[in-house]
């Protein structure tokens, strides 16, 4: 397969680790990455850690040193804006954001172009909580800009900090605040923190770990409404309860930007939707947070919002745009994620189901340092760590040899 | 290509080894251990590579011999 050149939308994790496996395999027309933000491509974790505390500086968020990106030999469009594609055409459209800014003449800045190879990496934005826009005070975290805004908003003052949603952004945040000596209480709809994806046991570790830092952690209930003048002032829940507020953090998810393909061809559906080698279309890939495609390890259709996916998924989708369907392969992935929250390392990899077996291979609940493995059907298909690495490594390598559930509950690292 | 990993530089991210578990090994408390003698076997230098980009803290280094 020759192709001429690539164009991958969207400068952040995935859209960078692609355009280097494009070069590292050997790959040598020209490439093209477009992003949205102005910042050269960063990375994201330490957003709600060490960079929203302040301990680390925005140098060391950079995805890729200059003489690196230099070396990508890439036409680097930054504060750019993908705002249409049509697959059969191939023309894509694009917006310099800073000329509709500026001009006053919305939309001047918009011109097209036809791509040969496309790779989608759009990522996702996070929802908000209908009726606060506006407020000064109430922020979502997904942006470096988002972090710089919380980290002044926490540095203001004495802080009284309301987090909705217990996820993981929403409780690395509240470890970050309460770590900061803030006032913090976290609302979370669900009967504990993450129960959907951990369980209700573990999400009751998890409930516990925040409730030991002095979290005042209300589960069960919902916001109803987040109220001020300009600022916020207060949040009211909906069992009637009402929290100050100086400062309110709503991390209730995200939703993949896959509205510029609106009417593109390809097929959206929660995401790009893709077959099990990460092809959209002839020619056109998606990778990470955007991306769902049917993976096959799992026989499950996944859409990953994870770094690792990311990682993995751009290089992925990047070499899929080199080959012949013939020699595609699926890519089937562990999908694994780590959240770091006061001195607790909190990892997982594989897939958990509410019905799954469950066995604590070490370590203790109560110490809050395990790891649990989980069975379905007589296989490996998950492990939980809590400051359990290396274990959560190994099985993470059993369940990728396809592991059964005993062999590896008689497993001893 | 060699790998080499600056043990004092890391501060247990766990991202070498669960990217490329067949060149790093991890202690108790996260911390990456290189697992091979420092020469990659040309099927792992993409792995390799990909820790490389990916240490926070820049710890993986790979020259060419």
């Amino acid at each position: 397969m020759t192709r001429r050149s690539v164009t991958i939308v969207g400068a952040s994790l995935a859209g960078i680790r692609a355009a280097e496996a494009l070069r590292r395999q050997d790959f040598d027309g020209s490439i093209t990455l477009i992003g949205d933000e102005l910042h050269a491509p960063y990375d994201r974790p330490p957003l709600s850690k060490q960079f929203l505390a302040g301990d680390w500086g925005e140098d060391r968020l950079a995805l890729t040193q200059p003489d690196k990106l230099d070396d990508l030999d890439l036409e680097l469009r930054l504060g750019v804006r993908a705002t249409s594609f049509d697959l059969a055409s191939r023309r894509l459209g694009i917006v310099d954001l800073d000329d509709q800014g500026c001009s006053g003449r919305g939309g001047r800045g918009g011109e097209e172009f036809v791509v040969d190879g496309l790779l989608i990496a759009t990522g996702a934005r996070c929802r908000t909580l209908r009726g606060s826009e506006g407020l000064d005070g109430v922020f979502v975290l997904r942006s470096l800009d988002d972090s710089l805004a919380i980290r002044a908003a926490f540095d203001a003052g004495p802080t009284r900090v309301v987090v909705v949603g217990a996820g993981f952004i929403g409780a690395e945040v509240a470890a970050t605040a309460r770590t900061q000596g803030l006032e913090v209480t976290m609302i979370e709809s669900l009967p504990q923190p993450l129960s959907r994806v951990l369980g209700d046991e573990m999400g009751a570790v998890c409930a516990e770990l925040h409730r030991e830092h002095g979290v005042d952690l209300r589960t069960g209930v919902g916001v109803e409404a987040i109220e001020g003048e300009d600022r916020v002032e207060r949040v009211r829940l909906s069992d009637g309860s009402v929290i100050e507020a100086d400062v309110v953090v709503v991390g209730i998810g995200v939703v993949p930007n896959t509205e510029w393909l609106e009417g593109s061809g390809l097929r959206i559906d929660n995401g790009v939707v893709c077959d099990a080698t990460c092809l959209a279309a002839p020619g056109v890939t998606a990778a990470g947070d955007v991306a769902r495609w049917p993976n096959q390890r799992f026989g499950e259709v996944m859409r990953v919002e994870h770094w690792d996916n990311a990682v993995s998924q751009g290089a992925h989708a990047a070499g899929r745009l080199l080959v012949g369907d013939d020699e595609a392969e699926p890519f089937v992935p562990v999908p694994w994620f780590w959240s770091d929250q006061y001195d607790r390392k909190i990892q997982m990899a594989g897939r958990i189901g509410p019905d799954d077996e469950m066995h604590v291979a070490t370590g203790s609940l109560a110490e809050r340092r395990f790891a649990a493995i989980y069975g379905r059907a007589g296989r490996l298909v998950g492990v939980l760590g809590f400051n359990r690495p290396r274990h959560v490594m190994r099985y993470r390598m059993l369940i990728e040899s396809g592991t059964s559930f005993s062999d590896a509950v008689a497993a001893e690292f | 290509m060699r790998i080499n990993l600056d043990s004092d530089a890391c501060q247990g991210h766990n991202r070498c080894y669960m990217l490329a578990p067949e060149l790093f090994d991890t202690d108790d408390e996260g911390y990456a251990i290189l697992r091979i003698d420092g020469e990659i076997p040309k099927d792992l230098e993409e792995k390799a590579m990909l820790a490389v980009d990916n240490c926070p803290e820049f710890a993986i280094e790979v020259a060419d011999d």
